[in-house]
């Protein structure tokens, strides 16, 4: 599993905004790029990350060949109620990632 | 008059030419935006931390056994073990070939790359510790003549840049002092972490000159001497720069 790294607070107020950071690695090479040989690298990028909470998709983005290695992506959401929120990463060559934290609402 | 505006001149340029005053020496993070500033200052965002990661699951299989603390330690590197100047990687290696057998790892390699920027971690916030001694004092004084050398095609110098006009822009990007505060770091130019090496090969590569090879000596004096040169300053590996 390629490794991934979130930030999600373990404890928030119901109806608290709560923000989310999460971080790949990946190469995201952008299929543009030519070897010194003149031959096209092919494209290898992650292409969408999803985040459910209890089931619920709250974020999903769609990225493409402009992004840097390694996306960051932070984003928000309420706290609703305790539970999980699942991550989940794919990209081309068959690429998936995925991570879940916990999270106590009171 | 003319004769003192002469003696003003070239009493102006001999200012110039000297190397920073301590109290003037600011890290290259203080050259840089504030988003980047705010990357290298989060560790749960920065781009460097799986390097890190690989780091510390290598560090622990391998090597802790023996080493148990390892704070402080890179804060005294390039140093001189055996009769012979090695930097961090070097000795990285030198343990891997002598005490555990094990094929040395590749220069600028991903796993050679992680473990020195798991080792150097270790020392984040702790001053450079590097002391002109007699056993150094030939190869910094050799790092010092290669910084101050003119070469390439472009016929520059890197005291030239970093030594003279720090501060001032080249295309549009601020020329920092030079220190090597931060490494191994991450650079978005690389869009991954890489040595001190990596970026003095960049700058040669720039004025048009034939970079030395990797682990080379005088790559490493040149090392020594910029790490001398950053004496106190506070380390920050792994530091983000643009």
């Amino acid at each position: 599993m390629a490794p991934v790294v979130v930030t999600v607070p373990t404890q928030a107020k119901r109806g608290e905004v709560i923000e989310i950071k999460t971080l790949a690695a990946h190469v995201m090479e952008n299929g543009f790029r030519r070897t010194q040989m003149g031959e096209l690298i092919a494209r290898d990028i992650i292409t969408q990350v999803v985040c459910t909470y209890n089931g619920v998709e709250v974020f999903r983005a769609e990225l493409h060949p402009a992004m840097a290695a390694n996306p960051f992506v932070a984003f928000t959401t309420v706290a609703t109620e305790s539970g999980t929120l699942e991550f989940k990463w794919t990209g081309d060559n068959g690429y998936s990632a995925s991570h879940s934290a916990a999270i106590t609402v009171t | 008059m003319k004769f003192v505006l002469l003696l003003a001149a070239a009493a102006s340029a001999l200012v110039q030419a000297g190397e920073i005053p301590l109290a003037e020496r600011r890290s290259g993070y203080e050259f840089m935006s504030r988003d980047t500033r705010a990357m290298q200052d989060d560790d749960t965002t920065s781009p460097a931390l799986f390097s890190l990661m690989e780091g510390e699951a290598l560090f622990k299989s391998n090597c802790q056994t023996c080493h148990a603390d390892i704070k402080g330690v890179a804060a005294r590197y390039p140093a001189v073990k055996q009769g012979k100047l090695v930097n961090l990687e070097q000795q990285i290696n030198t343990c891997r070939t002598e005490r555990q057998k094990a094929a040395p790892l590749a220069y600028e390699s991903r796993e050679l790359l992680a473990l020195t920027t798991y080792v150097a971690r270790q020392s984040r916030g702790l001053p450079i510790d590097i002391k002109l001694e007699d056993a150094n004092r030939k190869y910094i004084d050799a790092g010092r003549a290669t910084f101050n050398r003119r070469q390439g095609q472009l016929n520059l110098a890197c005291a030239q840049c970093h030594d003279d006009n720090w501060g001032k822009q080249l295309a549009g990007t601020p020329i920092p002092q030079a220190h090597p505060t931060g490494y191994p770091l991450y650079r978005l130019e690389w869009q991954s972490v890489g040595s001190l090496q990596r970026r003095l090969r960049n700058c040669m590569i720039g004025v048009r000159s034939e970079p030395y090879a990797y682990g080379s000596q005088e790559f490493v004096e040149l090392e020594l001497y910029l790490m001398w040169r950053a004496r106190g300053m506070k380390l920050e590996t792994p530091a983000v720069r643009p």
